[in-house]
């Protein structure tokens, strides 16, 4: 699957749910579910401060291929991250830094990625992009 | 005033005329529970934003024309309409500003010019940020020292401390009037005459106690009183600082432009009386005036009546979140208004502020601005629900039921 049809498969997932509460139930479900980073991982240094909540990332490059891992102390904010992990995990630097990852508004998620939001979401997109960028450009060195 | 103090309370009525309440969202009929963070405007003040834009905008204290003196006419009829409902002694004692921030930070600089290294400001630990940082940035720049007067684990001011801490080096005392995160009300009174004893100045932070209780800033005592237009009804950009005229006199303008000049040339300029003095620029016209609307529209409301209603609405909601498992009320003075934080175990409060606004509920999660206090109470933030005279005991029957569906869908 490429990372267009990851996108489409969730936005196919979130038609099933018209009510914002049963949206936000799966969105809690999968926040539960996810595989969250090595607690050794959880330095200072990998903590992205939202204002709301707060939210670690760590990236790893294995074969080539993105490896996030992360967590947050907000359950719905984790269940999001659950969701870009999804789409970006083992995809290449490349394209994770210049995927526009349009399905969190496709599901009516954007809120949660504004600037005004101040989750922390929005600021671990632009590390992971980040990290990708850099990763893309050592392996074109 | 006689009619609005018999004037019997009628929330339905009340309500009506607040149009930013008759909406849904999510397909669900608004609740609005964040009165704490700014309070919805009703129609009359709404219209008065229309009516001074649509016919008698014009820039103030400087026209001969018609609509200029009809426009300062208004805004200065504002200014007394606010000195009469602080009953201040004089209207050149309410400096119109962009709002509590505004106000201190006024007051930390031209106030602050009159201190020396070694002086010493006192403020509490339930202080918002805007009544610490100004503080802070003013004892860096004259090497003063930032005196911080402890709470108890119900979010009490500590009294006994409080006396400790002040000594003829206090120089001022700045402190919230009612807090906006734990709704405790301070005794204010009593803490400035003790401040008066040593020769403190006092300056209150009303920006949360102006919508709930009846100010007289001469039975106060105080010599500083600031609040935000936006939280009692008014429009935002817009607050007001008052002061004793004496302070205000004493003090030199914060800053420099148009208005508040006497007169100007390149050697030496020489400033304006009060209240144009701590008035560069030209000021939020619209806001003054629409303000001075607000403070009418108050006036014209029954306070006792009010306050009563706040409290029931506060007391039942804090008695229905008490009775569910894992929650902790963040606040529990014996005076406090129609404020109640809470957190609940293992959940964090964005994720039910969250959830409950899916359901229709607008609160506020997270730390307030008052984040020395969240580290007081070691919680990373809390859930405000902060009430206003419009909201009604079904909404908080709902917000109730919300709370409830929220935590079994996190838990
Ligand atoms: C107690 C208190 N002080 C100061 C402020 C700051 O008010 P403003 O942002 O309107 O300047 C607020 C508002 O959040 C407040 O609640």
């Amino acid at each position: 699957m490429n990372i267009e049809e990851k996108q489409q498969e969730i936005i196919d997932e979130f038609t099933i749910y018209d009510d914002w509460m049963e949206k936000y139930e799966y969105i809690i479900e999968l926040g539960k579910e996810l595989e969250t980073i090595d607690p050794t991982k959880k330095t200072d240094d990998r903590l992205i401060e939202g204002c709301q909540s707060r939210v670690w990332l760590n990236t790893d490059v294995q074969e080539g291929k993105m490896r996030f891992t992360a967590d947050s102390d907000a359950i719905i904010t984790k269940g999001i991250i659950g969701l870009l992990i999804r789409v970006l995990n083992n995809e290449t630097p490349e394209t994770v830094a210049k995927t526009d990852l349009h399905f969190i508004n496709d599901i009516g998620l954007q809120e949660h990625l504004s600037p005004t939001r101040a989750n922390g979401l929005l600021s671990m997109v632009n590390r992971m992009k980040m990290d990708a960028l850099k990763a893309s450009m050592k392996s074109t060195k | 005033m006689a009619d609005s103090i018999t004037k019997p309370f009628n929330v339905r009525e009340i309500r009506e005329q607040f149009p930013a309440l008759r909406q849904t969202i999510y397909g669900k009929n608004l609740i609005y529970f964040d009165n704490g963070a700014t309070s919805q405007k009703p129609q009359v003040v709404i219209d008065a934003i229309n009516r001074y834009y649509s016919k008698d905008n014009a820039n103030i204290h400087r026209g001969v024309h018609y609509m200029s003196q009809k426009a300062t006419g208004e805004f200065e009829e504002a200014r007394k309409t606010i000195q009469v409902y602080l009953n201040a002694k004089k209207s050149e004692e309410i400096i119109f500003t962009k709002g509590t921030t505004d106000s201190i930070n006024l007051v930390a600089f031209s106030f602050g010019e009159l201190l020396s290294s070694g002086d010493e400001i006192l403020i509490s630990a339930m202080e918002h940020h805007s009544n610490i940082v100004p503080w802070q940035m003013l004892c860096e720049r004259k090497n003063l020292k930032l005196r911080v007067a402890p709470i108890n684990s119900k979010g009490e001011l500590i009294i006994d401390e409080f006396d400790k801490l002040l000594n003829n080096k206090t120089k001022l005392v700045s402190i919230i009037h009612i807090s906006n995160t734990l709704g405790t009300i301070n005794p204010v009174k009593d803490l400035i005459k003790k401040a008066h004893s040593v020769g403190a100045k006092v300056l209150i932070d009303g920006a949360q106690s102006i919508q709930h209780l009846k100010i007289d800033v001469r039975d106060l005592d105080c010599d500083f009183y600031t609040f935000s237009s936006h939280k009692v009804f008014g429009p935002t950009g817009i607050g007001v600082l008052y002061g004793k005229e004496a302070v205000l006199d004493s003090m030199p303008p914060y800053q420099g432009g148009g208005d508040m000049i006497s007169k100007v040339t390149f050697e030496r300029t020489t400033y304006n009386e009060l209240p144009h003095k701590f008035e560069a620029g030209t000021p939020h016209i619209a806001g003054g005036i629409c303000l001075g609307e607000a403070i009418r529209f108050l006036s014209s409301q029954n306070l006792n009546a009010i306050q009563k209603h706040e409290k029931y609405l506060a007391d039942y909601a804090q008695d229905m979140l008490d009775t569910f498992e894992g929650v902790r009320i963040i606040g529990e003075a014996k005076e406090k208004t129609s404020v109640v934080s809470f957190i609940v175990n293992k959940i964090h409060p964005f994720d039910i502020g969250t959830l409950l606004d899916k359901q229709g509920v607008a609160v506020r999660t997270g730390h307030h601005c008052t984040q020395p206090l969240m580290d007081f109470f070691k919680i990373p933030g809390t859930v405000r629900a902060s009430f206003a005279f419009y909201n009604t005991k079904e909404e908080i029957e709902t917000f109730i039921a919300a709370v409830e569906k929220s935590i079994s869908i996190l838990k």
